[in-house]
């Protein structure tokens, strides 16, 4: 794709959906006693929906233990779903298995928190990055080490670094081996988990530019989740929120965060310090009390209805549906309108 | 704001000057803190910020002597609180400072807290330790100080162990822990780096209120510059194991002098901002410090750098009343905050 229909299809509204989420759901049994029988079961996942057009960043958002890390390795099949349907460019994915996975598998990516943990500290650079080039045969001898120096230089690293190692590098360049290795198969779609949530202020900035310009020369489309919500606000053109396995608003980024209409989107935004001493002087907020409950035993009805400040009796006898609102948005909610 | 009335004129309690720390490594010395010298005032919050590796913490657990020497080594300076130097104090009255007029809360109350002992007992000792408190007079004091610190049925809960409590709750249990010997300081290394936004959000109104209420100077250390608007009076920025600028919180984020902290405040994405087409960055990586700085250690990776920051490290000068900064470039006064 030239970048010019890129950014035409990042503006319009009816750009072709690239990733169909239906009702998917991860679920981890939990085991006890000698024999390991299964005693409950964990709903890291529970019954999400959302469309990912092509070349548009959602963000994924919500606390730690919301499920958003389960729901991206999920899309890209790295956990087998326990129900729903992942339709990728029309096909469903979440029943592929063996040859036809593995054919799918290069066109969906991933970038990593930790830089540090995801690069083998005995691979070179050079190898870390042909590795898939390797494994799905796509270059040989000369081709790949050139296809080595394209990446790195399409990173902003100097290619003459190929044949270090992970440790002589700081994290914000060990991110960007991380990042040309997931670039390596030429992806549709990057599931990017918290890629800068490891990195200093200063380095954080320089890694989205690149994401970002990325973007924009090679079409692709991020899922891109995070806790850090300004960074979201930057990056995102849609923002999906998640709480307890469930997602619990989805809108355009401007809509949710000027007008966001789920109470536990409300309190989230809230709750970011604003790095403006008069503004953060004169700020009324939303404190939720309590913590987030335990997955293996979530309340009834709504799964937020423990920390809501506005919840009523039917919050904990009706699951709220998830519905669509005006403008492109989604809210699971009773009390919004 | 809400801030409690802090007695600008009184001595500050804690009062640090040209603190310098060398750790002694494999592969040679490393320049962790270079001669940073800071005051506080009963009350007072000071904030500060800076990225991993300028020195922020190292600079507070060597005040309290905290770092195993070796590797750690304190060159020079002095840590004066209430007229004694904390550095020059023997093991036993250390022992008595450490936890007793200065408190400590670490950035991960996970590997802060003991798993073996109850909660209880965690509290209690320092109690018995540092106030010579009877068993059953501790049991009362620590839960006194648990339902301050906002956990529900402290009764109960002083006799559960740390993993039965979640991040935010073993937070709290940290700061009753600091807290529980009435301390005249209260040093917090990252205290909510670990935390969820929500929680967050709690700890900074529960750290509000005890500061009101009882009065004690907190050093809050955080990379986190959105964090210190809320909550600091002062705030000095920390680069490369120095301070390069010190000011009052409104100062520092209406007129940051320094091209670091320039540079800081203009890369953030704010939430209550709507996009920009691309965020700023700062260029290049910060200085590996195997020696004490002679140039300027931001030289490579400033935008305004010319001959002298690469032959003279600025020091730290006072350009305007409470306002520091380390830097021979001065911004044009008219000019605005994001032009870094």
């Amino acid at each position: 794709m030239t970048p010019e229909t890129a950014t035409l299809e990042r503006t319009g509204q009816d750009a072709e959906v690239l990733l169909s989420v239906q009702n998917l759901s991860k679920h981890f049994p939990v085991h006890k006693g000698i024999i390991r029988r299964q005693v409950g079961v964990i709903k890291a996942v529970d019954g999400i929906s959302f469309d990912i057009r092509r070349g548009e960043t959602l963000g994924l958002v919500g606390e730690s233990g919301c499920g958003k890390s389960t729901a991206g390795r999920t899309i890209l099949r790295l956990y087998d779903a326990t129900g729903g349907r992942i339709l990728f460019g029309g096909q469903d994915i979440a029943k592929l298995s063996g040859e036809e996975l593995r054919r799918t598998r290069p066109r969906m990516q991933m970038i990593f928190q930790d830089p540090q943990a995801c690069l083998n500290p005995r691979m070179t650079v050079s190898s870390i990055i042909s590795e898939p080039l390797d494994e799905h045969r796509v270059a040989t001898g000369k081709a790949k080490q050139e296809k080595v120096r394209e990446l790195l230089d399409a990173v902003g690293m100097n290619p003459r670094f190929a044949n270090r190692y992970p440790h002589e590098f700081s994290g914000g360049q060990r991110q960007r081996i991380g990042i040309a290795r997931a670039l390596a198969l030429n992806p549709d779609f990057i599931v990017c988990d918290e890629p800068i949530a490891a990195l200093d202020v200063s380095i954080q900035a320089q890694v989205v530019n690149l994401l970002e310009d990325l973007q924009k020369q090679l079409g692709l489309t991020y899922l891109f989740i995070s806790h850090d919500l300004s960074m979201v606000r930057h990056i995102a053109d849609r923002v999906a929120v998640m709480y307890l396995g469930k997602v619990v608003e989805l809108a355009p980024r401007d809509q949710l965060y000027s007008d966001p209409k789920h109470p536990y989107t409300k309190a989230l935004l809230s709750a970011v310090p604003i790095p403006n001493p008069e503004v953060e002087a004169h700020r009324t907020r939303t404190i939720l009390t309590g913590d987030v409950p335990s997955p293996a035993n979530p309340p009834s009805g709504c799964v937020f209805r423990t920390r809501c400040p506005v919840a009523v009796e039917k919050c904990s006898a009706v699951v709220p549906e998830w519905r669509k609102l005006s403008g492109g948005r989604h809210v699971a909610c009773h009390l919004v309108e | 704001m809400t801030t409690p009335t802090i007695n600008t004129t009184a001595p500050p309690i804690l009062e640090v000057e040209g603190l310098t720390t060398i750790f002694h490594t494999m592969d040679g010395a490393v320049h962790a803190v270079n001669g940073v010298s800071f005051y506080l005032r009963a009350g007072e919050l000071l904030g500060v910020v800076g990225e991993s590796g300028s020195g922020k913490s190292v600079t507070m657990m060597s005040l309290m002597k905290l770092l195993p020497q070796p590797p750690a080594e304190i060159v020079r300076g002095t840590a004066m609180l209430e007229g004694r130097d904390l550095l020059q104090l023997d093991p036993t009255d250390l022992r008595k400072v450490r936890g007793g007029e200065v408190g400590f809360v670490f950035q991960d109350p996970m590997t802060s807290l003991n798993p073996v002992f109850t909660v209880g007992f965690q509290l209690m000792e320092p109690l018995r330790e540092h106030l010579g408190l009877s068993k059953k007079e501790a049991r009362a004091r620590a839960i006194e100080i648990l339902a301050l610190v906002g956990i529900p049925s402290p009764e109960d809960r002083l006799n559960d162990f740390p993993h039965q409590f979640s991040g935010g709750m073993r937070q709290r249990v940290m700061i009753a822990i600091a807290l529980s010997c009435d301390p005249k300081v209260l040093i917090a290394d990252e205290p909510t780096t670990a935390l969820d936004v929500t929680i967050q959000a709690q700890i900074i109104e529960l750290v509000k209120k005890l500061r009101q209420e009882l009065g004690m100077g907190i050093v809050w250390i955080t990379h986190d510059l959105g964090v210190v608007a809320g909550i600091a009076d002062r705030v000095m920025v920390m680069y490369a194991g120095l301070v390069v600028e010190h000011a009052r919180v409104a100062d520092l984020y209406s007129t940051p002098l320094h091209p670091y902290t320039r540079a800081l405040l203009a890369t953030l994405p704010s939430i209550d901002s709507t996009r920009t087409e691309r965020l700023l960055s700062i260029s290049g990586q910060p200085p590996h410090m195997t020696a004490a700085p002679t140039s300027c250690p931001f030289a490579n990776r400033c935008a305004h750098v010319h001959d002298r920051c690469r032959a003279e490290n600025p020091p730290l000068v006072e350009v305007a009343d409470g306002h520091d900064v380390a830097c021979w470039w001065r911004p044009d006064p008219e000019g605005a905050r994001h032009d870094a």
